[in-house]
């Protein structure tokens, strides 16, 4: 049952400016940014004090988790399950009892992570093992802890029985999580997987950012101006958290069961530049950026002038210019005649492991609301990138007749990630 | 003295519930694995939240002898005595 076409039938999000799908289309449409000033940073002496992280969540968890439950989830167990309950729903998915003992063996989710645990181990784990007192850590540590602690608990919480994976690729993290599961319902292992990922918001995440002098230090005054893609006085990127999840499904199975399709999945691809060719650790290969790109449009069987809009990794770095111009060379098309392109994170900042799959989740709003949301402070846009002007919305678009829209992310160790997504009409 | 000791033995429990209906009914019988269909995991959780509560050292051995809730009770009273 190999090559079925894969449908996105359902989505969920937590993200700094927004919770669910109408506060963050609302969001988006609005330019709503959720960067904050954050007292505890300048407390920690960071440089950059300001960043992205949901809101209201002490709360907001209560209504999705146990108190049991919630003695072993840190926040990006927490983020990432919220997101996760959220896309079930969406997807017209009832959540059957614990004690009705059924697996689904038919679903499963890869939802990924770039740092993980870390604030567990720093705040938790590291502090009583350093001290002698192993035998005080309890019975949750290891399941915070473990890389794939995410997944694995939004298996319990929804019965999952084909493949529950966390990957892990630096800012690629959330599309490559899409784009593997789009692989494995295709080939037909599974029938629907979750698909995304998420970032917890602890200081430890952050710190080690801010010491490689990569984040913005300079809008600590002024946080809503701080994440600033594509422009002049980008200075580096905002730090943000949260999550993002898809849900995955073959067409025939959301055909048979009359799900809500929003938008089909045409084509992925995932490489690596190896730290050559102009890349390294923290820069992309121009040249396996572009491959990555074309690969997608490649599978997806499209003409490059038929994506309606692009929504860029776009860090606000050095590196927006570079990637914008390896749009315009990897699509071969010159710059007026490029989509839309944006850059989600100027609301979000950069959500790291959830940056994809938030971002993912997005760009599907932006296709079944037909329109392209502006990018924020991007007004001095950057020297280079001038000749793409027309094409960078500032504000919100209406784009009615939105078609298609490609997602990409590069990430740290040279990764890169490309999906294309289709508006779906039955 | 045990009424008081099984109280506050409730209270450490409860987090630990997913089905908060089977605290309503809970006696010195209680089990802490069928009845309360409590995680085994957690066990280790729940001995060391009693320790803290009523600053008391329980040894690994004693742990796995706590089945119901009168048993640590028991435990608990005992240690306090000695």
């Amino acid at each position: 049952m190999t090559n079925q076409r894969v449908v996105v039938t359902g989505l969920g999000v937590l993200a700094p400016n927004g919770h669910g799908l109408a506060a963050f289309a609302g969001a988006l449409k609005e330019g709503k940014s959720g960067i904050r000033f954050h007292q505890h940073l300048a407390d920690a002496k960071f440089g950059c004090q300001v960043g992205g992280i949901p809101e209201n969540v002490d709360e907001l968890q209560r209504r999705y988790l146990s108190d049991e439950e919630l003695l072993a989830m840190n926040p990006n167990m927490i983020y990432a399950a919220i997101a996760a309950l959220d896309a079930w729903a969406d997807a017209g998915l009832r959540r059957a009892p614990a004690e009705a003992d059924e697996v689904d063996w038919d679903t499963g989710a890869i939802i990924g992570t770039g740092i993980g645990g870390i604030d567990t181990i720093a705040e938790k784990l590291a502090p009583k093992v350093d001290a002698g007192k192993v035998g005080r850590l309890g019975s949750t540590m290891v399941e915070q802890i473990m890389s794939s602690g995410n997944s694995a608990r939004i298996a319990g919480l929804l019965g999952l029985g084909n493949q529950v994976s966390t990957n892990s690729s630096a800012c690629n993290t959330g599309t490559e999580a899409v784009v593997d599961a789009f692989f494995r319902i295709r080939e037909g292992r599974a029938v629907r997987m979750l698909a995304g990922g998420s970032e917890g918001s602890s200081k430890y995440i952050w710190a080690g950012f801010d010491g490689m002098k990569v984040l913005n230090r300079t809008r600590n005054d002024a946080p809503t101006e701080a994440s600033r893609p594509l422009s002049a006085s980008a200075a580096g990127f905002i730090p943000g958290s949260g999550a993002g999840v898809l849900m995955l499904e073959s067409l025939a199975s959301a055909q048979a069961r009359g799900a809500r399709i929003y938008a089909e999945v045409l084509g992925g691809y995932v490489n690596c530049g190896g730290h050559r060719m102009g890349g390294s650790m923290t820069a992309p290969n121009p040249s396996s950026v572009r491959r990555c790109i074309q690969g997608a449009v490649a599978m997806a069987g499209i003409e490059p002038k038929e994506i309606g809009a692009i929504n860029g990794h776009l860090t606000a770095t050095f590196a927006d210019p570079k990637e914008v111009r390896s749009w315009s060379e990897a699509l071969g098309l010159a710059p007026e005649r490029m989509p839309l392109i944006h850059s989600t994170k100027s609301l979000i900042g950069h959500a790291l492991g959830a940056a994809g799959g938030i971002e993912c989740v997005a760009s599907v709003l932006e296709l079944h609301h037909g329109f392209v949301h502006g990018s924020a402070n991007c007004d001095d846009l950057h020297p280079e990138i001038a000749p793409f002007a027309s094409r960078i919305p500032h504000r919100s678009v209406e784009v009615p007749d939105l078609d298609i829209v490609a997602k990409a992310s590069f990430g740290f160790g040279d990764v890169n990630g490309c999906v294309i997504f289709k508006k779906f009409r039955s | 003295m045990e009424q008081e000791v099984m109280g506050k033995v409730v209270e450490i429990l409860r987090p630990f519930v997913k089905n908060a209906d089977a605290l309503t009914a809970v006696s010195m019988e209680t089990s802490i694995l069928r009845d309360l269909k409590i995680n085994s995991a957690r066990l280790v959780d729940i001995v060391l939240e009693i320790e803290d509560a009523f600053s008391i050292e329980v040894s690994d051995e004693a742990a796995d002898q706590v089945k119901t809730v009168g048993d640590a009770v028991k435990l608990i009273v005992e240690n306090k005595a000695a």
